[in-house]
């Protein structure tokens, strides 16, 4: 009771000051929530040049209501005045009290700010503004909005100020039902998570808004379905071109060749360990080169996979030509000796591979994010097929490897040194696998084991592509990845990959050529 | 072309082929009856083991029919089901059980029962030792009965072969090039026998060589790009100016 | 594999074992004939090894299947043997619960999962240890063997069953123990598994089965059976011609064999202690191959031998250089297959044919 008593004292002595100086600020000094709030939303709209100030200091709570009347906004060196920015000396904090704010006053501070911004200079800034507004979605912004509309000179941030407005005629009870189903319509266009969460929130509305925001829920979550499935699509696509990169190696040397080369994996190991010196010598010598650490790379990768892909030939694998299964074994042990020196060498931990910026972040399309780093690789698969291809049709290399394995007794009568052309096919695999390293490198672990995670997926690819046939082996990645992606929602990601396996071995078993298969006599033999 | 009758062991009619579009057999239809022997020649690549395949099951046809008997439909059939129905048949390139002795190449050969449970627990039985030693002796490799047929020479493969499908028992012989890389009197030899073999059952032999077909005189058929070029006696087909274009002509 | 030596393996393996048993039991541990209980475990787990060698002899060395997933059926019987084991354990477990193995009271699981029933019958145990990977064998050999699937292809797909296995039992709620397996197992038949006569018990238990399976193995490759075998490891397709039917042969000793390293796995548990998911990666089956190749290939005893020799030069070389294990393993694949494609015992056999009569 006391207290009560001591408060109204307090009003009515301070009333005279406040009368002195009756502005849109005056509301602030306010003991009462509601005029607080009321105040902030009309300096806001006031154009007043201290509004933004002010305001933000309230948000700060840092503006302080003085027994004069006037309102203060402490600074890192002392106290200004909230009207005109000027600073005000010889202030008696014992004096000053602080602007009362709760729930209700923050909610209007942060709508006054949007609409604040609404007018700000950059577009950017408007954008975001307008943004804020949509998801507070208060009707009192709703003058700043029609204002900022009519001033606003950019198209692209007009139509979000206009989501904006009716987001916030949604929330005005005031609002005809004219205007709310206008409203409605313009948030369907608008889409999003956000508008169906406010598509959602309508069902106590008159029928007819509630109507209208029931079809327009429908829709967009129609459109959701589609983004989705195109998602997927995307998704797989990435999946499907890291697949590609892994086992198009394979495809030259198990396709072309007939070579089980399970040693595949840590030929893509060591074009992934490749990139990563590359990096290092980067970072100690020359820093400035680091965002083109990756294009040199590549090459440097090709080189040391597809030389170490000839030493193999030469020192094993001719020995065991006829003999797929004892290449098998051998090549397997292979493997086991290049990991253990990799690991021996640059040590049994991961390795950190760096990407580029112009690699980082990620873009938008419609209603799916797509990383650059993903992007960058499905380019690359690309790139890589379409240099492979044009190895293979156009050089005198690509014609040569194309009669070797399509008769080698006749080319060696041709005069065609088989042998040679043998290493270099095989070369020529072991490199790509070693350029598929510099792409994995960037989205997996460095590590001796990264090779052993490719293996299984990359000869499962080749065969279900059908062996020998290289738009097999690309159409056979793609459809993996998509599949894959597609079960992955449904059964999750490991049992989505079991289910991948699995159908993979029924459907080696139905057709245990592939897809696509070489016909004819040598294919039987 | 007349339908099978009560004589007819093998008829083929209309049998096309074709691998991407390159047609190894084509149209091509033919009689063998009962306890005949027949001569297939043609140049290289006019579909000879493609046709053979068909037969046996390895190919399956595009279009035609194939009856064996006068009513079973081989088409439908896959090789092992068309090789207990009695038709057994020599390769082109000789394959035989390399690691295994000759005794039991044959042995394995022998007409019996094929399955799992009947070999898991099967003993040698003298009837089929006699049967054994008989082959030996036909296909004259009775000193090399327990060698490695691995170790044995081109031409003696090639009569382990055939020992192998005489100790099937076949109603009818398929028999591809039998005679190639062996020598005149090997080649002699073969003749005598096959003509021996065809005392008591229907032979299809395939060959080149023309003095080889000429001794073992019977009928000849000529195919040509998969399909028949000329039939008759072996004079008639040489003098046909069709056969001579083919094979001397271009 | 001549009478003879199939005579003196037996002996080898039954009397080694009965040999290390006694000098473990008997011997006191001061004496210097004393052989400790780690040794006999480690003897039990080479013979266990041996068994899934010989297994795969049976349908590399005879029917040219070269299974790179045969680790997969060890492991499967090992688990089938492991949910008994774990059931013995009973209220002993960390959560004391009488029915529940500890990874599902972890879980939150509320009661047994179907396929748990009852394992807590070691008949059961071992029948399942049987049959699934015999059923699994089936399936997969009837859909392969059917449809002509054969060589490098075969191969890789039973590579791929192996690891899709491998992922499978990673998850927990496949009710298998994820991760970390089925382990910390007390007694078997209500005998402790840390006593030294347990121990001394499994390991010529193993000697047994394996010299069982050996009889077995080369009964089934002197037969008729086996020659057709052999036959069609080398021409399949001639041997259609003749009228078998290679598919049901190939089939027969698939399932045989996964059946037998489905025994072995489940003797292997017990001796060793745990089951975990990583005995159905890739490189396990790879790795028993060579074990194969290193004796020698389609010689049943070859296989025994280089399953003991490959791993007990493991033994030996990780306690010494660990780091060089695997230079060591992989230099083995390569110069095996280069220059001794017949295995060690190709080292002494006569070059003259094998003679059936
Ligand atoms: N599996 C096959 N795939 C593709 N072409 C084949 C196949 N089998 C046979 N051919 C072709 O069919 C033709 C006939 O072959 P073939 O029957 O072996 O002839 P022949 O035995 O009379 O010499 C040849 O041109 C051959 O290349
Ligand atoms: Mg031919």
């Amino acid at each position: 009771m006391n207290f009560l008593r001591t408060c109204l004292v307090l009003i009515l002595l301070t009333a005279p000051a406040m009368a002195q100086s009756e502005d849109a600020f005056t509301g602030l000094g306010s003991n009462d929530f509601d005029a607080i709030g009321a105040a902030i939303t009309a300096l806001a709209l006031s154009g007043d040049k201290q509004a933004s100030p002010t305001i933000h200091a309230i948000h700060d709570e840092t503006l302080y209501a003085a027994p004069d009347g006037s309102l203060l906004i402490k600074a890192d060196a002392g106290y200004v005045d909230a009207r005109t920015g000027a600073p005000v000396a010889d202030v008696v904090e014992d004096d000053l009290i602080a602007v009362r704010v709760n729930n209700k006053v923050r909610r209007a501070v942060d709508a006054a700010l949007g609409s604040l911004d609404l007018f700000a200079a950059t577009p950017d800034i408007r954008r975001k503004a307008a943004a804020a507004v949509f998801l507070s979605r208060d009707p009192a912004i709703l003058p700043a909005l029609a204002k900022a509309i009519a001033g606003e000179t950019n198209d692209s941030v007009r139509v979000v100020i206009r989501q904006a407005q009716a987001a916030s005629q949604l929330a005005n009870p005031d609002a005809t039902e004219a205007e709310q189903l206008a409203a409605v319509a313009i948030i369907r266009a608008k889409g999003g998570l956000e508008a169906q969460s406010l598509l959602g929130s309508l069902r106590d509305q008159t029928p007819a808004v509630a109507n209208a925001a029931g079809e327009a829920l429908t829709a967009l979550a129609r459109l959701q379905q589609l983004w989705s499935l195109v998602q997927s699509v995307i998704y797989g696509l990435s999946l499907g071109s890291v697949l590609l990169l892994a086992a198009a190696g394979l495809a030259i040397t198990f396709g072309v060749m007939g070579v089980i080369n399970m040693a595949h994996g840590e030929m893509v190991m060591i074009g992934a360990y490749t990139t990563f010196v590359v990096q290092e010598v980067i970072r100690a010598r020359a820093p400035w080169l680091f965002e083109a650490s990756l294009f040199i790379a590549v090459p440097l990768a090709f080189l040391v996979s597809g030389g170490i892909g000839i030493v193999i030939e030469r020192g094993l694998i001719r020995f065991l030509y006829g003999r797929p299964l004892e290449t098998l074994l051998a090549t397997w042990g292979l493997s086991l000796v290049l990991q253990q020196a990799v690991r021996s060498l640059f040590g049994a931990n991961n390795r950190d591979v760096g990407t580029p910026k112009w690699m980082s972040g990620a873009t938008e399309w419609g209603g799916v994010t797509v990383t650059y780093n993903r992007l960058t690789i499905v380019v690359f698969a690309v790139l890589v097929l379409a240099a492979l291809l044009a190895v293979l049709r156009y050089t005198a290399l690509g014609l040569r490897m194309r009669a070797v394995t399509q008769n080698r007794r006749m080319a060696a009568a041709m005069g065609i040194r088989t042998p040679w052309i043998d290493a270099l096919t095989f070369g020529l695999g072991s490199g790509i696998a070693g350029m598929a390293g510099v792409a994995l490198s960037q989205i997996d672990n460095v590590s001796p084991n990264l090779g052993q995670g490719y293996i299984i997926d990359s000869f499962m690819v080749v065969v279900f592509g059908g062996v020998g046939n290289l738009w097999g082996t690309v159409v056979s990645a793609l459809t993996l990845g998509i599949v894959n992606k597609f079960l992955e929602p449904i059964a999750g990601a490991v049992l989505g990959k079991i289910l991948v396996l699995v159908l993979l071995i029924l459907f080696i078993q139905r057709k245990p050529r592939g897809m696509f298969p070489l016909k004819g006599r040598a294919v039987e033999q | 072309m007349k339908r099978p009758h009560s004589d007819t062991l093998l008829y083929l009619n209309g049998v096309s082929v074709s691998f991407d579009g390159f047609k190894a057999l084509n149209s091509l239809s033919l009689i063998v009856e009962k306890g005949e022997m027949r001569a297939v020649i043609g140049p290289n690549g006019a579909g000879k083991t493609t046709m053979m395949d068909v037969i046996t099951g390895k190919t399956r046809p595009d279009q035609g029919d194939v009856v064996f008997g006068t009513d079973t439909d081989l088409t439908k059939l896959d090789e092992p089901a068309i090789a207990a129905l009695g038709i057994g048949r020599k390769f082109q390139k000789p394959t035989v059980f390399e690691p295994h002795s000759v005794w039991d190449n044959l042995l394995l050969a022998l007409a019996g029962d094929r399955r799992p449970r009947f070999t898991l627990w099967a003993r040698e039985t003298s009837e089929e030792q006699d049967k054994i030693e008989e082959i030996l002796t036909t296909i004259r490799l009775k000193d090399l009965r327990q060698h490695r047929a691995g170790d044995l020479s081109h031409g003696q493969k090639q009569w382990l072969e055939i020992g192998m499908l005489l100790a099937q028992e076949p109603l009818l012989l398929l028999v591809d090039e039998p005679v190639a890389g062996m020598t005149d009197a090997e080649t002699a030899q073969t003749a005598d026998l096959l003509r021996e073999i065809n005392r008591t059952k229907s032979v299809v032999v395939v060959e080149h060589d023309m003095d080889f077909v000429r001794a073992l005189g019977v009928k000849v058929t000529v195919l040509h790009e998969g399909s028949v070029l000329s039939e008759g006696s072996i004079d008639h087909v040489s003098a046909d100016p069709k056969v001579v274009e083919v094979y001397l002509g271009r | 594999m001549s009478r003879l030596s199939l005579s003196l393996s037996l002996l080898v393996i039954l009397g080694g074992a009965a040999l290390l048993a006694v000098l473990n039991l008997a011997a006191p541990p001061s004496s210097a004939f004393h052989v400790s209980t780690y040794v006999v475990s480690l003897a039990g787990k080479y013979l266990c090894f041996a068994i899934l060698a010989l297994a795969l002899d049976l349908v590399w060395g005879f029917a040219g299947i070269l299974s790179l997933g045969h680790a997969a059926f060890f492991a499967l019987g090992g688990y089938a043997m492991g949910m008994y084991l774990m059931r013995q354990i009973g209220t002993r477990g960390v959560y004391g619960n009488a029915v529940l193995p500890d990874f599902m009271v972890f879980l939150n699981w509320q009661e047994l999962p179907w396929y748990w029933m009852g394992f807590d019958n070691p008949g059961f145990a071992i029948l399942m240890a049987l049959a699934v990977p015999g059923v699994l064998a089936l399936v997969f050999g009837w859909l392969a063997f059917r449809s002509r699937v054969s060589g490098v292809y075969l191969s890789i797909i039973t590579q791929a069953l192996t690891y899709a296995l491998l992922l499978a039992f990673f998850r927990n709620d496949m009710g298998f123990g994820g991760n970390n397996g089925l382990t910390d197992f007390k007694d078997i038949v209500g005998l402790d598994l840390h006593l030294d006569s347990t121990r001394s018990g499994l390991l010529l238990l193993t000697a047994a089965v394996l010299a069982l399976q050996l009889m077995v193995a080369r009964f089934l490759v002197t037969s008729r059976f086996g020659k057709v075998l052999i036959a069609v490891r080398d021409t399949e397709s001639r041997t259609r011609f003749l009228g078998y039917r290679p598919e049901r042969y190939k089939l027969f000793v698939f399932v045989l064999s996964a059946v037998m390293c489905g025994i072995g796995g489940a003797l292997y548990v017990p001796q060793i202690g745990i089951i975990n998911p990583s005995e159905f990666s890739p490189a396990n089956s790879i790795e028993a191959v060579i074990w194969v190749a290193v004796g020698g290939r389609g010689t049943l005893i070859g296989a025994i031998l280089g399953a003991i020799l490959v791993n007990f030069g493991k033994t030996i070389f990780t306690g010494i250089l660990p780091e060089l294990w695997l230079f060591a393993l992989g230099a083995l694949f390569i110069l095996v297959t280069l220059l001794l494609p017949n295995g060690v015992l190709g080292l002494f056999a006569r070059r003259k044919p094998e003679k059936s009569q």
